[in-house]
């Protein structure tokens, strides 16, 4: 194995999350939200990688395409929510979408 | 196959009737409705009359008759059961019987009512309660048509409910007999819980093997039957609820408050006589309170001027003399006059309706007079009625008062003296009634035609109230003969004879020297006080109204807002409050979601990092 230490991997990662966290809870614009959440989902994909390297097993990278997958559905139904959204309430700030209180 | 195996049928009939009215009746049409309303009644009538015909010529054995089972829990079982004995035999003849003619004429004096169908339809409801009662095996199915007539009365009492005083009168009535029903309850509770069932015949056999005569199981049970018929027949002190009932229609007053229903104590008391029997001072009491109630009501009818609360206060008085024969054990005697009075007091009240109908709801006595031309029919129907009520010789009231009279004096002379008295002012106030409805100035009446639906029952109820007294129902396989020698021609049968012949002479000499008049010359000094004193029932309404319902009326208005709402009040607002609490955390900000799961799952994955 190359001289990457999994530790570097899983911080790499685990930093990624975060960041695509910090963007999802920041950022008010719903595809902005959606891009960060891709953020999120990836790096849980890298952990998965570098996890499957570390023992030199398939899996991680079954586990990477079933996440891409995932992603992908996910993308196409969270872009097709905020069109909807958007067509509705001429708007896609995620605060002035706040109909449902109490 | 025997007549007796159809038993079930004679109460089931007019319960059908019910049904169909109450449920499809609005859309009759009125010749339809009274089809019905009648026509059940009738076969129910007819089966009756087969049924004790069969009966009558058979052995007389009595008999029994298991329709099903009504509740059925570990070693409590109500049977739907029918009894026929002599006893009932005759209730059923005279529930089937005169229930049918007031039927009948019911057709027709309610024809121009709106509630044709609603009227008919609460009457079938209490012919079939009625008839439950009086052929009930148990007193769990006695209690139920117990109270079904109680249901009955109320509706028909309040049948002309746009008026409140109707409603307020069908109350009254609802509410006193419920006084006495209560006691009645928890009498049957005490023989269940003492003697393990419900069956009377059963329950009468272990009364008399397993109690001691006069010991306080025995007292206490016949006090609390007797409770119940108290508030049923109206005797004192429960009486005041029968004047005030007479806001419902005349057919219901001659049916329910007259002929049948109100009955029903002294049927209770007959149907349970070994327990009195078992009970002396309670039989004593049951004597005594006939007596002081044949006295007092027949007081208050003296004064009334309202023509159906003179023939309500009669009818407390008569039922008085029951109750007189009840605790002088003279039981055949009280079944014979309540047989009897059935008959001359829906004659009187049908009558009395007859002569309401042509006056157009005209109560007032003092405003009719002469109608003695006018109104042939009413007038000889009045004549009959109020001859066999006061007594006369040779009318059937005659010979039932003669026998209750004789016991009566068998068992102390008072009680025959209270007897007597009682025969007197009968005598008086009932013909009081017909000097001043029929005689003297002609008023012109608005109406005199009859139908022949009001006149065929007129008819053959005077023909029983003439002839009744011929009648011989053989009670005597159900009671004991407590007394068996014969009065001949001595003194307590003149006294009998002489007592309302006294009254009927007293209430002429009144009337033809002008003394019965709305206003009367007596309106002076204690004679006008003893006037208004009887003519409001012995003040008992008054003397309710300080001593129960003025108290209870504080006791609501002081604890106007419960107390005991307070805690559930106080547990509905902690409701809220918590679901305001948690409601708040719902912002609607999908940011504010999702940094609170993923507070959440830092907080999980710290705890499960830490422990």
């Amino acid at each position: 194995m190359s001289g990457i230490p999994m530790t570097h991997g899983l911080l790499l990662s685990v930093v990624l999350f975060v960041l695509g966290l910090i963007g999802v809870l920041a950022r008010r614009n719903l595809i902005m939200m959606l891009m960060s959440l891709e953020v999120m989902l990836n790096a849980t994909g890298l952990a998965f990688i570098v996890a499957g390297s570390r023992w030199g097993q398939a899996d991680g990278q079954i586990m990477f395409l079933l996440i891409l997958t995932l992603a992908s559905a996910e993308v196409g139904v969270g872009l097709g929510l905020a069109l909807h959204v958007f067509r509705r309430f001429h708007t896609l700030d995620a605060d002035a979408l706040n109909g449902m209180k109490g | 196959m025997k007549m007796i195996e159809l038993l079930g049928w004679v109460p089931l009939f007019p319960f059908l009737g019910f049904l169909m009215l109450a449920l499809a009746g609005e859309r009759f049409s009125k010749p339809l409705i009274a089809w019905v309303g009648v026509g059940t009644v009738a076969v129910s009538a007819c089966l009756a009359a087969l049924i004790g015909a069969e009966f009558l010529t058979g052995t007389m054995e009595p008999c029994g008759l298991l329709a099903g089972y009504w509740l059925e829990v570990d070693d409590l079982v109500a049977p739907i059961g029918f009894y026929l004995d002599a006893l009932s035999v005759a209730m059923l003849f005279v529930v089937t019987g005169v229930g049918l003619l007031i039927h009948v004429y019911a057709a027709e004096f309610m024809a121009s009512d709106p509630g044709y169908a609603r009227f008919f339809a609460y009457m079938n409801l209490f012919m079939s309660a009625m008839l439950v009662l009086v052929l009930a095996d148990n007193l769990l199915l006695l209690y139920l048509g117990w109270e079904g007539v109680g249901l009955g009365s109320y509706l028909l009492i309040g049948f002309w409910h746009q008026d409140p005083n109707n409603g307020y009168a069908a109350r009254k009535a609802f509410v006193m007999t419920r006084v006495g029903d209560t006691a009645l309850l928890i009498g049957l509770f005490l023989l269940f819980t003492q003697l393990h069932t419900f069956d009377i015949q059963l329950l009468m056999l272990r009364v008399t093997s397993q109690w001691v005569a006069g010991e306080l199981l025995p007292v206490t049970a016949a006090a609390l039957l007797l409770c119940g018929a108290l508030g049923k027949s109206a005797q004192v002190p429960l009486q005041s609820w029968l004047p005030d009932a007479m806001a419902g229609p005349t057919p219901v007053s001659a049916l329910i408050h007259a002929a049948t229903m109100v009955t029903a104590g002294v049927y209770l008391i007959a149907r349970t006589h070994a327990l009195f029997i078992m009970a002396p001072s309670v039989q004593f009491a049951v004597a005594a309170i006939g007596a002081l109630t044949l006295l007092t009501a027949g007081c208050s009818a003296l004064v009334q001027t309202d023509i159906k609360r003179i023939l309500a206060y009669s009818t407390i008085s008569q039922i008085g003399y029951m109750f007189l024969a009840l605790g002088v054990g003279a039981w055949s005697a009280a079944i014979f006059h309540l047989l009897i009075h059935a008959f001359f007091k829906a004659l009187l009240f049908l009558a009395a309706g007859a002569v309401i109908f042509c006056f157009h709801h005209q109560h007032d006595i003092f405003r009719m007079g002469g109608l003695r031309k006018a109104m042939p029919l009413a007038f000889w129907s009045f004549m009959i009625g109020s001859a066999a009520l006061s007594a006369l010789p040779f009318t059937s009231g005659f010979y039932s008062k003669h026998e209750i009279l004789s016991a009566a004096f068998d068992a102390s002379p008072g009680l025959w003296a209270a007897g007597c008295l009682g025969a007197m002012i009968t005598g008086i106030y009932s013909f009081r009634l017909v000097f001043v409805v029929f005689f003297g100035k002609e008023c012109p009446v608005i109406e005199t035609r009859l139908d022949w639906r009001m006149r065929v029952p007129l008819i053959l109820l005077g023909a029983l109230a003439l002839f009744g007294g011929m009648l011989k129902i053989p009670l005597d396989s159900v009671f004991p003969v407590l007394f068996d020698h014969e009065h001949g021609f001595d003194a307590v049968a003149v006294g009998t004879a002489a007592a309302p012949l006294i009254g009927l002479s007293i209430a002429a000499w009144f009337y033809f020297t002008g003394r019965f008049s709305a206003q009367s010359p007596a309106d002076s000094g204690l004679a006008r006080r003893m006037r208004i004193f009887f003519f409001n029932g012995w003040g008992i309404d008054a003397l309710y109204g300080a001593w129960v319902v003025r108290p209870f009326k504080t006791i609501a208005e002081l604890n106007k807002n419960d107390v005991l709402e307070h805690a559930y009040i106080a547990l509905a607002s902690l409701c809220r409050a918590g679901q305001r609490m948690v409601g708040a955390t719902q912002t609607g900000n999908i940011r504010w979601y999702a940094s609170s799961m993923a507070l959440g799952a830092v907080v999980i994955i710290a705890i499960g990092w830490l422990s």
